[in-house]
Formats: C-alpha cells, structure tokens, sequence
C-alpha cells in the first residue's frame, strides 16, 4: 500500500498541487452548484406554483434531466466552445470556468426539480393559509423557499454531489491540465492510467473524506437551524 | 427587478471569476498520453518555465484526437507520434513545420506465462501472425493513437487484414496507453507500448517484454505549430517558442536527461531532417 502511504504522506505534508487540485476541485463543484442553485431554485418554485397546458411533460423532462448523461454534457459543451464552435471566440474551452458551465448544466435540473417536489409538498400543506393572507405570488414563493430552506440545503448537497463526483465531463472540457484544470477526478483518472492503483486510491479516499466532511458542516449547519426555529 | 438581475449575474460572475485571470504567457499543446503518462512533461516543463515564463498547459490525448483537437484550433502546437497522420496534417494546411524532436520504440508486452510463445523473439511481425494464430488474447488500444497506428501497420505487415480476421481474442478498448496496459495485466493478454510508458508504468504484474529491438518498432516523435492563417487565436511567437526550446540543444539534453530508474525513455534527434 505504498501509493495509498504517500497519498496520506501528501495530505500531512500540505503538498502544493495536491491543496491546489483539490481547492479547484472544490471551486469548481461549488461555483456550479451555486449558479445551478440561482437557475434552479426559482424555475423550480414556479414550475410548483404554476399551472398552465403541458406541466406534466415539463415535470417529465425536468426529472429525466437529473441523469443527463455527463459525457453527452461534456461533448456539447465541448463543441460549443471550441475554437471551431459557436462560442469559440470566448477562448474558455480548457479553461476552470468551462468545467462549471459543464457542471452547472448537470446540476441545474437536479437542484430544479427536487426543488419543485419539495415546494410543491409544502404548497399544498400551507395553500389555505397562504392565501388566506392574501400573499401576492411572490411573497408567496419567498415563505415557501424559506419554509423549505432546510430541505433545500439537502437539495444543494444533492447537486454538490453530482459535481464533485464527476470525472467525464470536466475531462472533456477541462483537458485535465495539470495546475490548470487538474481536479480530484481527472487525477485518480490519470494516476489510474499510470498503473499507480494504490495513490489512484488514496486520491480517491482523500475526495470521499472532503465530500463526507462537508455533508458534515452542512448537517451541523441543518441542525442548529432546526433548533432555533424549532 | 432589473437591480435583481444585476445582482444574479453579478453572483455568477464572481464565482466564475477567481479562476478568470488567464495567464498571458501560456500555451495549450496537445499531445499524447505517452508523453503524459510517462512522466515527460512532468521533467522538461518547469525547465522551459524557469528559462522563459511560458506556461505550457499539456492536453494528453491520443495522437489523432490531439490532431483533431489542433484542427479544431484549440491547441497552439501538437506534439505527437505518428509520421504519416502528422503529414496529412500539414497537407491539410493545419500545421505550419513538422520537426522531428525525439524517438524510442514499441516493445510488444506479454504475460511472463507467454501462452504464444513469442517471448524473446525479435521478429514483431512473425510474433503478430503467432498471437493470432493461437489467438493469444491480445489488447488493442483501438482509439487512433500513434500506438495504435503502428499496430495496425504492423498487422498490415504480417499480412492480417486485422478488422475482418479479429476475433474474441482481439480487445479493442478505445482508451490510453495505461488504460490498455492495466487491461493487459488483468487479463494477461499481449499489448503494444511505447516504451517510456511501460518503464514508468507501476501496475506491471505478471506482464514482461516479449518482443523488442525490430527496427519496425522504432517511435518517432514530431512537433507543429498549429497555422494561426486557420486559427488566428493560435499563440504564434509563444509556440513557436516552445518548438525552437525543444529542438535546441537545451531542449534536447533535457529530453535525454529525464530518467526512470537510470533507463532514459526518449532519445532526441532533432538533428536528423529525416526522421
């Protein structure tokens, strides 16, 4: 298990690239769930409070988005910025900020309609008092996103799950450049490639401890939340 | 509403921009897994840093793939291993100059049990017609690598027109060198390598070189500039750059000082026009 030592020898030592790729990686997931958060969060609300012909197909498709497939995500956004593509001109593709349009386009539907599921759940609990108030829509969307935002932060970790986790995508569109666009995917990926099994999994052991870690923080922040409203 | 707006895509810009200041001086080059996954880069980069501030982002994919990639201008320079892809390349008007920068060779790779019966022959062609005779399970990267051009050249040499004549035997797995070596492994089939990544390849097993020394296995390595009059957001001076370090003295002696275990993986020859 000597790969496995030196990736725990790396995490002790504070090694550079190694806080470096897993800072992008960080980074990068985050800035995804936080834009897919912005697109999702009030598509979502709507689509729970709105009625209108072909919701059902809507809802449909906004679930079946949730297991898009990374490397088809990949792949388009590949050809949308690629020098040849549409957007070429913007010079993004192996760049950060191609990995979080990527990511964010695979956790927006994800964060959107487990955001309606849980809308809609609350709407019909709290409908009567709602409107009895005489809420406008939007106030009324704002009491409901409130009311949900615990559930909602699990919703987030849902999305942050999906981006840290991913490796095809970000492949495709980040090129995997080291001190670049290097994340902790690409280079348990790459170390795999290089027949280094053993640090391939000790990478992968220092991802699923950050992800754990995280759940953690969010889990203490969910709990104080609950007792003070509570 | 609108200040809303401006809010949102303020956020959005924010969490895009710390990753935003693009460095000036830097290079995309697209080149192959063999160089990546033997660790080359990892050597002679940061000594053509420190000479000249250039950052080189390497993107590591198969020779055809990194071909395409520079097709498509999203790479200043390719750095690949496959003569006569590359001289397509250039007829297509994509690359300016090919350069010759380095070479090894390919050894064909083997389990130790050797079921086909080829270890420490020199003959690669007579080894191939043995694999498939005995339909030795063999790995093929299948994935338009410079590898896997030789491979199939070299089929072709043995006269096996090998995409009708494969059999269960023959494992395609479409990925990169390491790739293909840890399925070899696994299985304990024959494969293709280039030989600075079996050197620095750290799952080997059971696996040892059957064959080496054909002089049909030689590996030549070449360098373009992608053609900024196809591309003009191709970085003209700083690739060219890079190119000129790599066939100078210096570039060259950096190349045959990169080591694994006192073995020298690439042997440059920049100074030889016709490889």
């Amino acid at each position: 298990m000597s790969g496995f030592h030196t990736a725990m020898e790396l995490v002790l030592q504070g090694d550079a690239s190694l806080y470096a790729i897993v800072r992008l990686s960080l980074l990068v997931s985050l800035s995804a769930v936080v834009i897919a958060a912005l697109v999702g969060f009030p598509f979502g609300a709507w689509l729970a409070l709105t009625r209108f012909p072909g919701r059902d197909a809507v809802i449909i498709v906004l679930n079946a988005c949730m297991g898009l497939p990374p490397v088809v995500i990949g792949l388009a956004v590949f050809l949308l910025l690629s020098r040849s593509g549409p957007l070429g001109s913007w010079g993004l593709l192996f760049t950060p900020q191609a990995m979080v349009i990527a990511e964010a386009i695979l956790v927006a539907p994800i964060v959107a309609a487990l955001a309606r599921q849980t809308i809609e759940d609350l709407w019909l609990e709290y409908r009567a008092e709602l409107e009895a108030m005489g809420a406008t829509p939007l106030r009324r969307v704002g009491a409901l996103l409130w009311d949900a935002r615990l559930s909602l932060l699990t919703v987030l970790l849902a999305g942050f799950g999906r981006a840290a986790a991913e490796v095809g995508a970000v492949m495709i569109v980040g090129g995997n450049i080291d001190g670049f666009t290097r994340t902790m995917t690409t280079a348990i990926a790459l170390e795999t490639s290089k027949g280094d099994l053993p640090l391939a999994m000790g990478l992968g052991a220092v991802l699923i401890a950050i992800v754990v870690a995280i759940n953690g923080v969010v889990w203490g922040m969910r709990s104080y939340g609950e007792r003070k409203a509570g | 509403m609108l200040r809303r707006r401006l809010f949102i895509a303020g956020l959005v810009f924010a969490t895009l921009a710390p990753c935003a200041y693009a460095q000036d001086k830097s290079i995309v080059v697209a080149s192959t897994t063999s160089t990546q996954d033997s660790g080359l880069f990892g050597h002679i980069l940061p000594l053509f840093k420190a000479k000249t501030g250039i950052e080189v982002k390497v993107v590591a994919q198969g020779t055809g793939q990194a071909l395409d990639t520079a097709r498509r201008g999203d790479a200043d320079v390719v750095f690949v291993h496959a003569k006569a892809q590359e001289e397509k390349f250039l007829a297509e008007g994509f690359g300016v100059k090919r350069f010759p920068v380095m070479y090894n060779d390919f050894v064909l790779i083997g389990p130790k049990a050797d079921p086909a019966g080829v270890k420490g022959t020199k003959d690669i062609v007579a080894a191939l017609k043995t694999i498939k005779a005995k339909a030795a399970p063999f790995v093929s990267r299948g994935d338009r690598s410079g590898t896997h051009s030789a491979e199939l050249r070299l089929w072709k040499v043995a006269e096996i027109d090998i995409a009708k004549d494969k059999g269960p035997w023959y494992r395609e797995i479409g990925q990169g060198m390491g790739a293909a070596l840890n399925t070899a492994a696994s299985m304990e089939g024959y494969v293709i390598s280039d030989r600075g990544t079996w050197i620095s390849f750290k799952n080997k097993g059971d696996l040892v070189i059957a064959v080496e020394g054909d002089k049909r296995l030689f590996n030549q390595y070449g360098v373009m500039l992608v053609n900024p009059e196809k591309h003009p957001s191709v970085k003209k001076e700083l690739g060219q750059a890079f190119i000129d370090w790599l066939i100078s003295p210096e570039g060259q002696k950096a190349i045959a000082d990169y080591k694994i275990d006192g073995q020298q993986l690439f042997y440059p020859n920049a100074n030889d026009p016709s490889a």
